[in-house]
């Protein structure tokens, strides 16, 4: 095996595995520390795509500032873990019919999509094969604030209402 | 590297992040796995970026990021005003609209 | 054996063996210096409060880190019966590793060949990523974590508001640090550590009567180098930003709970994050391993300036410890937020106003 293909199957694995216990964990702080780790895998895959700015920004704001913001709220509300008593009657693999309306429609997803895949051309190509990348910091820049200027302008906008809102939301009412 | 496996990749992450919305009971890691569906999307568009040869795919990716903060931090806010009201994160519990 | 000797003294086992030797290098280096700001530390304090720091073990008490260590290595190793076990051994871990970490992509001097036995010459980096600035902001974001999770993991009141306490001033204060970074980023083109040095060579005015001045950043960018230091001193949580973890104030906030070799680690990362800072600042404001006169490479090169300039801006950490007092918590935080932040921000946009209109 070629050392990418080591390295890819390497950052992939931690990834699913990150992915796979935070959905199966109970305690939310695990949880959030798997996918941190999801995170850091992700990053690696990045690098391997010749993108190493996406995957820098990705370590800061999304392992770096928006975990934090997360395990901030996990902390604070000393959310508990959940238990087995509340995997009861309630949930919804345990009511019959779903399970089986879901579990057909289930099979019937996964065989349309290896159907659609089998008559995708293309999905053998090299990653690396074709163009070069762009990876350079500068070109991001420029195409960034020429093409993209609008997009660019309306997520500011968006971070500041989003910013506004969620200190509105958090507050507490004055009774 | 074919792009097929990248492709495989970002379609189980989009899975398992989705299997979480459904599955778990906890309004937090519900946010967590909207988070992990978001990020296989980041990496599908930066794989079919570097095929195409173009940054436009590193440059989406910024701008999905960017989103996902912002609604992690709203939705963070909403859940912390939830949990004052009824001091529970289960989202059965806030079925007070069901018929 | 000859033979041995011989394929690894030529490429590529060379270049394998010369990179090894700064990696190790560079980690003896770091935990050497801790060793050393241990012993500084307390040097330093007692002779700005007129009194002799220790002088009991060893010449003029320099084995006293030895001792420290010999100390911390005995204690009871103590966990709390309430506490997350995983995590509550996880916390250290996580900042001695983001410490160590951060320091990897700093260039402490020009490309050697180490005394010609290299073919072409390498750079004293252990890694020369083209986004090195942006790597030292995402480990330095990493490190909220060990703290936070300590706090956490604990499970005592302290140490949890202590924790909380710490890294929201951490993560406040990581604004300003990012602007300023960005700042010298603008002025100097490059994301890369190494191009940012290098294009701090040479003198500025030259060959008018002022060409005394070298071309180091912190002359244009003054107000970004206050900025910079202040947030590196509060990223470190040293004084005087050191109100979570002061000892009047919350018992020992996050680390309360710690005994024994894993509060030694974060003792040791909180030097070595000092370390760090100081290097990057040195790096992107001080001219790097520049200095007024070259030393050639057969006396060791341009790292002498480095680490010059290091301790000094060490000794002024220390300066600043044991001289001012600390601040409040409310008072550090709109510290942080209403004079810091404006104060970085209005500098990025007459710096982008200077490079765009006037070349700077």
């Amino acid at each position: 095996m070629g050392s990418d293909a080591l390295l890819f199957y390497t950052f992939a694995a931690i990834t699913v595995i990150g992915a796979l216990l935070v959905v199966i964990q109970k305690n939310p702080v695990y949880s959030v520390l798997s996918i941190i780790a999801a995170f850091f895998g992700l990053a690696g895959l990045y690098v391997l795509l010749e993108a190493p700015f996406v995957a820098v920004v990705q370590i800061i704001i999304y392992a770096g500032a928006i975990m934090v913001l997360f395990l901030f709220v996990v902390m604070l509300l000393n959310v508990p873990r959940e238990d087995a008593a509340e995997w009861d009657r309630s949930h919804p693999l345990y009511r019959p019919m779903a399970v089986r309306i879901g579990a057909v429609l289930a099979i019937l997803l996964a065989l349309e999509l290896g159907w659609a895949l089998s008559l995708t051309t293309g999905l053998g190509v090299g990653v690396a094969e074709g163009a070069d990348a762009m990876s350079s910091v500068q070109k991001l820049g420029e195409v960034l604030f020429t093409k993209y200027m609008f997009a660019f302008e309306v997520t500011s906008i968006l971070i500041i209402v989003a910013m506004v809102g969620a200190v509105v939301l958090a507050r507490k009412r004055e009774e | 590297m074919p792009i097929g496996h990248y492709l495989v990749l970002s379609g189980l992450l989009f899975a398992i992040g989705t299997a979480g919305v459904f599955l778990r009971r906890n309004l937090i890691t519900l946010l967590l796995s909207v988070e992990i569906m978001l990020n296989a999307v980041n990496l599908a568009f930066v794989a079919f970026g570097r095929v195409a040869g173009t940054n436009d795919g590193q440059i989406i990716t910024f701008f999905v990021m960017t989103v996902a903060a912002a609604e992690a931090a709203v939705g963070l806010a909403l859940v912390i005003g939830l949990f004052r009201h009824r001091e529970s994160l289960n989202p059965e519990a806030f079925t007070s609209l069901k018929w | 054996m000859s033979s041995l000797i011989t394929t690894l003294t030529s490429p590529p086992y060379d270049g394998y063996i010369a990179y090894g030797i700064i990696v190790s290098i560079v980690f003896m280096g770091l935990q050497l210096m801790a060793a050393v700001m241990v012993y500084a530390e307390r040097k330093v304090a007692a002779f700005m409060q007129q009194r002799y720091g220790p002088y009991l073990v060893g010449p003029k008490g320099l084995f006293q880190p030895i001792a420290d260590i010999v100390k911390l290595f005995f204690k009871e190793e103590l966990r709390p019966k309430a506490a997350d076990a995983f995590l509550f051994s996880l916390a250290p871990i996580i900042s001695v590793a983001a410490a160590y970490l951060a320091f990897a992509p700093i260039p402490f001097g020009a490309p050697t060949t180490f005394f010609g036995l290299l073919d072409e010459p390498m750079p004293l980096q252990v890694s020369d990523v083209n986004v090195a600035v942006l790597v030292i902001f995402a480990v330095a974001s990493m490190g909220v974590y060990g703290i936070v999770l300590a706090g956490w993991a604990s499970n005592s009141k302290y140490s949890l508001l202590g924790g909380l306490r710490s890294s929201a001033q951490m993560i406040s204060y990581e604004l300003a640090y990012g602007m300023a970074l960005a700042t010298v980023v603008m002025y100097a083109n490059s994301l890369s550590l190494r191009e940012i040095v290098d294009a701090q060579r040479g003198y500025f005015f030259e060959g008018t009567a002022f060409g005394f001045i070298p071309h180091w950043y912190i002359f244009p960018q003054f107000i970004g180098f206050f900025v910079f230091a202040c947030a590196g001193v509060a990223e470190t949580n040293r004084a005087p930003f050191d109100f979570p973890e002061a000892e009047q104030e919350l018992v020992a906030g996050y680390h309360t709970e710690y005994s024994s070799m894993r509060f030694a680690m974060f003792f040791m990362a909180e030097y070595i994050n000092m370390v760090t800072v100081s290097a990057v600042a040195t790096d992107l404001y001080l001219g790097g391993w520049h200095g007024p006169f070259n030393i050639p490479a057969e006396l060791g090169g341009g790292w002498i300036w480095f680490v010059i300039k290091l301790a000094f801006l060490l000794f002024v950490y220390l300066w600043l410890r044991w001289t001012l007092p600390r601040f409040r918590y409310d008072q550090l935080m709109s510290f942080g937020w209403k004079v810091l932040l404006p104060m970085a921000t209005v500098n990025l946009i007459l710096t982008a106003a200077g490079v765009l209109y006037f070349g700077l």
